[in-house]
């Protein structure tokens, strides 16, 4: 997403936002799943996009960055074209996930919170995602990606384009 | 000895997300019933269910929901917690992608219960899949008329707080609010949601109410000890053979879930440590697992039955390195709210650290006691005191392995 993306939702976009805060008893209530509409379309969360969105909900700015601070999923830079998470915590920790996340550090040539030079990866590590069953473990984008081996792994990370 | 599987009957089906599957299999026909009970009859039969909450703090169903305020004029909001967080837990992942309509059938008979006329369900915003596979089944539910003619469902997408699993950090961030807990009392149930009487009750939690409806209380508390009814899901990671989701009765002894359904250790093959109720829980040695896994019974002996995650480590394990893990953990997801969890989780993380990298010092070990016995009830919420069940038992129970590295 480039940064001259002009920060305002589509019409259609807009009458979404109205809908969700519809949902509520207080409308402030469809922030957390406006703020994920919007880093889908503004690609992540900078402070005009937070002042946008205060504008939509008549929050204060100040309210909006306190939560989007407050949560790991919010981008407030620039992140990739996908995203890598890998698990490791405890049952990823006890199966190999240090493993894991040296391989695709290595792979990438980034450290934790890095993106790749071509913006296709951005690479993190990150707390439980409850799939210890099938640990390591990652998610990239929206799916979750199991039993890593760092064979299985370079297959994923082949298929990132 | 493992008896009947009720919640997880199903997960062998492709399908058994889909609505045609699950009234095939009897779903909805406790709604049915339960529509011809008079609310206070229904919280009756879950209070003789035993039914405890499987999210984590184990308090009794029926009895949470009687303390909605009788004849309250606004409205009450049932909230379902699908924020799974815990380490070593994963079931309610499989209930929301394979059990969608079970979640909803349980909130129809809960709201019918508290006079609630909308739910909001909290799902963690990682789980993506989930949340479609339950959007998708709400859709269904309405579609059918489920939904829609009195009680509708508002599904709720997080975004990464481990904090907004408990409960009235939920709430907040159910708000629009980052994911503070809040003091207590008032509790929910009095003032809860945008400022209305709540429940929130456990996803797990919920699924069992269509059962307990159609066959009755009294079968459902026999499934189970004398204070807790029925089966549960455990989640078994770790060093296992067959790591995975299984449902028995809360009767069932952690040796049996260990080595009778998960197969037993790999590794060396020898068991070393069990965290038996998410990685909140003290440790287990080895040779503490002949316990049953009920509430009571793993509270009698100085842990928890929890998230139900059990995660086991074999003698390859070294727990230094495991408290790092958990550590970092909770010194990561402390909300920094209360002062002394926000200090004194990241002061454990970094001794925890500078043990295992072998820079520790002797009376390091002292320190991380003191710290974490410190800060237990000074709190607004569990936090603090959950992470000190780690803190305090790994270096307890396997002392000599950290002493091991400090004088290094």
């Amino acid at each position: 997403m480039s940064l001259t993306t002009p920060v305002a939702f589509t019409p259609e976009q807009l009458a979404e936002v109205r809908r969700l805060q519809a949902l509520y008893p207080d409308r402030r209530a469809a922030l957390l799943p406006v703020l994920h509409m919007a880093q889908d379309a503004f690609g992540y969360i900078s402070l005009e996009v937070e002042e946008y969105v205060a504008g939509l909900f008549d929050l204060t700015p100040a309210h909006v960055h306190e939560v989007v601070t407050f949560y790991t999923m919010f981008f407030q830079r620039p992140k990739g074209r996908h995203v890598v998470a890998v698990c490791h915590n405890l049952s990823c920790h006890l199966a190999g996930a240090p493993r894991i996340l040296a391989h695709l550090k290595e792979r990438l040539g980034l450290e934790v919170g890095q993106t790749t030079d071509d913006g296709r990866v951005t690479l993190l590590s990150v707390e439980c995602l409850c799939a210890c069953e099938h640990a390591p473990m990652m998610q990239v984008d929206d799916r979750y990606q199991f039993d890593l081996t760092p064979a299985r792994v370079d297959r994923i990370l082949e298929e990132l384009r | 000895m493992t008896g009947e599987r009720i919640l997880t009957r199903n997960f062998h089906r492709a399908d058994a997300h889909t609505l045609a599957a699950y009234r095939e299999t009897g779903g909805y026909t406790a709604w049915e019933k339960a529509q011809t009970m008079e609310p206070t009859a229904i919280t009756e039969e879950v209070k003789k269910s035993n039914l405890r909450g499987l999210g984590g703090a184990g308090f009794p169903t029926g009895m949470k929901w009687s303390f909605i305020p009788k004849n309250h004029a606004g409205p009450v909001y049932l909230v379902i917690n699908a924020d799974e967080a815990e380490p070593g837990t994963f079931k309610d992942r499989y209930l929301l992608e394979r059990e969608p309509h079970a979640v909803i059938e349980g909130m129809l008979i809960a709201a019918r219960a508290i006079r609630s006329s909308v739910g909001f369900v909290y799902i963690r915003g990682e789980y993506v899949e989930p949340w479609r596979r339950f959007s998708a089944a709400v859709r269904e539910a309405s579609e059918a008329g489920y939904l829609g003619g009195g009680f509708d469902v508002v599904v709720h997408r997080g975004a990464g707080a481990y904090i907004c699993g408990e409960e009235t950090g939920l709430i907040s961030s159910l708000e629009g609010r980052k994911g503070w807990p809040k003091l207590k009392p008032p509790f929910p149930a009095i003032k809860g949601a945008f400022g209305a009487p709540t429940i929130v009750n456990n996803v797990e939690t919920i699924c069992h109410l269509p059962h307990i409806i159609n066959r009755g209380a009294g079968w459902f508390a026999s499934l189970g000890t004398k204070t807790q009814g029925g089966t549960r899901m455990y989640s078994v990671s770790g060093r296992v053979k067959r790591p995975g989701v299984y449902e028995a009765s809360v009767a069932l002894t952690l040796r049996q879930l260990i080595y009778d359904l998960a197969g037993g250790v790999t590794g060396n093959g020898r068991l070393k440590a069990v965290v038996p109720g998410g990685s909140s829980a003290a440790i287990l040695r080895a040779d503490e697992i002949d316990v049953t896994l009920d509430v009571d019974g793993l509270k009698n002996a100085g842990t928890m039955a929890g998230s139900a995650g059990v995660i086991v480590m074999d003698e390859t394990v070294s727990i230094p390195e495991a408290l790092m893990v958990v550590a970092r953990f909770y010194a990561h997801e402390s909300c920094g709210q209360c002062t002394p969890c926000r200090e004194c989780t990241g002061w454990i993380y970094k001794i925890t650290e500078r043990i295992v990298e072998g820079r520790g010092r002797k009376e390091d070990l002292d320190t991380v006691l003191d710290v974490a016995r410190r800060g237990v009830g000074t709190t607004i919420c569990a936090f603090y005191d959950g992470a000190v069940g780690p803190y305090i038992s790994y270096i307890e129970k396997f002392r000599d392995e950290f002493e091991a590295l400090v004088t290094k």
